[in-house]
């Protein structure tokens, strides 16, 4: 396209590339295909049927899997008759005294309070959209939110650590599984088909068509 | 500037300055995104010194992580201390090569691969260079993508001082280490993603431009 001929294009009409800036008119792909940039191949819109309920469906999932999580015992060890099991709360909060704390309060943000908020935040907001309803309040803002806080949500990082701890303690203890490792388990799987079926250009496409509408029929 | 040697259109050579978080595209001049309240630029000139802050601050933490110990070890009266290589050392010596392998690579190469790609890809932007955006996008993407899985080496020694707390049977406590590590993930991640990936585009337009022109 001709830098003279998108110029003309109402800018509310096209899409950007977020890594590249190359800009396009933007259009729905058909069903099952997806929009990726010809220049840098980042996938730009990569829409879902029913896309929406599935996503509030998985968050819904995952925040119980997260809250499950947190009070079930993950690991259990035992060695010479002395027996300790451990919570996720427990591993998050095993810092302790000093700098140390600093590094507590992280873990548990990392691998509890974001995962839990990202949840908690994409129910919120993409709630009322699957049922037609208006966007709620702040659904923008909060959006953004969410997003900012993907790469800090370390919940399947966190999974993968079980693994290696396993392994590393196996010749000190005999290690078994509890609960919530497994709960874990499922949620790195959860996060996966999440971001799968996550098409933020429609997204943001539909929280500010409904916002518009809204705010349109407000009293200025 | 003919068809070929220019395909795409940026939205920068159109006058329009584009929100890189909800990729909806504005006039220029365009201060704030008005849908998702994002400050626009059409390019980020203070990116780079952001990421040099973060990637310094990033190795400086990097050196104390690698120094002291990660875990304190207490096996009935004997206590053994371990740093990142020393625990994978082990590791390798107890027949768990795979595990020692993996800890290798998330602790040591990939920080020290991050580093050197983190300064090559921002002084290739203000330098040019001539490896094609293509490969150094890649790069970057894989940088940010691979940046987050540092940290189990901390969740693991979270699980183990969590778990390992058997009296004097067996006991494990961390080092610090575990901190200094941790933020040198941090800052390696805040560092990264303060990176505007849409300069590595710009500066090799100009170039093949140039190229064109000569």
């Amino acid at each position: 396209m001709h830098s003279t001929d998108i110029a003309r294009v109402d800018p509310a009409h096209l899409i950007a590339c977020p890594q590249c800036d190359a800009i396009y008119r933007a259009r729905m792909p058909e069903q099952g295909e997806r929009a990726v940039c010809a220049r840098c191949h980042t996938v730009l819109i990569a829409p879902r049927k029913r896309a929406g309920m599935i996503i509030i469906m998985l968050s819904a999932t995952s925040l119980i899997l997260v809250l499950g999580a947190v009070w079930f015992p993950f690991l259990k060890i035992s060695r010479q008759g002395f027996v300790n099991e451990a919570t996720l709360l427990d591993a998050a909060l095993s810092f302790t005294g000093g700098p140390l704390l600093l590094l507590s309060i992280a873990v548990t943000a990392l691998i509890v309070l974001v995962p839990m908020a990202r949840a908690i935040l994409t129910i919120y907001v993409l709630g009322p959209l699957v049922f037609d309803r208006p966007a709620p309040p702040g659904a923008l803002r909060l959006f953004a939110l969410a997003e900012a806080l993907r790469p800090w949500s370390m919940a399947e990082i966190f999974a993968l650590g079980c693994a290696v701890a396993l392994v590393k303690v196996a010749d000190l203890a005999h290690l078994s599984f509890g609960p919530a490792f497994w709960m874990f388990a499922a949620l790195v799987f959860l996060t996966v088909i999440h971001d799968r079926w996550m098409c933020r250009w429609s997204v943001w496409e539909s929280l500010e068509h409904g916002y518009g509408a809204r705010r349109a029929k407000a009293p200025a | 500037m003919s068809g070929a040697a220019t395909p795409m259109t940026t939205a920068r050579e159109a006058g329009l300055v584009a929100c890189t978080r909800c990729t909806r595209v504005w006039p220029m001049g365009t201060k704030r995104c008005g849908r998702c309240g994002k400050t626009l630029v059409s390019r980020d000139t203070h990116s780079l010194s952001r990421v040099w802050a973060w990637w310094a601050a990033g190795l400086l933490c990097y050196f104390p992580a690698n120094l002291y110990p990660m875990l304190r070890t207490q096996v009935l009266f004997q206590v053994s201390e371990d740093t990142i290589v020393g625990g994978a050392i082990e590791l390798a010596k107890q027949g768990a090569p795979f595990v020692a392998i993996i800890i290798l690579i998330a602790s040591v190469a990939i920080p020290i691969g991050k580093f050197a790609a983190i300064a090559w890809l921002a002084t290739s932007v203000r330098r040019g260079s001539r490896t094609p955006p293509q490969s150094r996008h890649r790069l970057y993407e894989i940088v940010e993508y691979i940046g987050r899985w540092s940290m189990i080496d901390v969740f693991v020694v979270a699980i183990l001082t969590a778990l390992v707390q058997l009296n004097l049977a067996a006991s494990i406590k961390p080092g610090p280490a575990a901190l200094a590590f941790a933020l040198s993930v941090i800052f390696t991640m805040l560092s990264a993603q303060a990176f505007d990936p849409r300069l590595i585009w710009d500066r090799a337009a100009d170039d093949s431009a140039s190229d064109e022109r000569a």
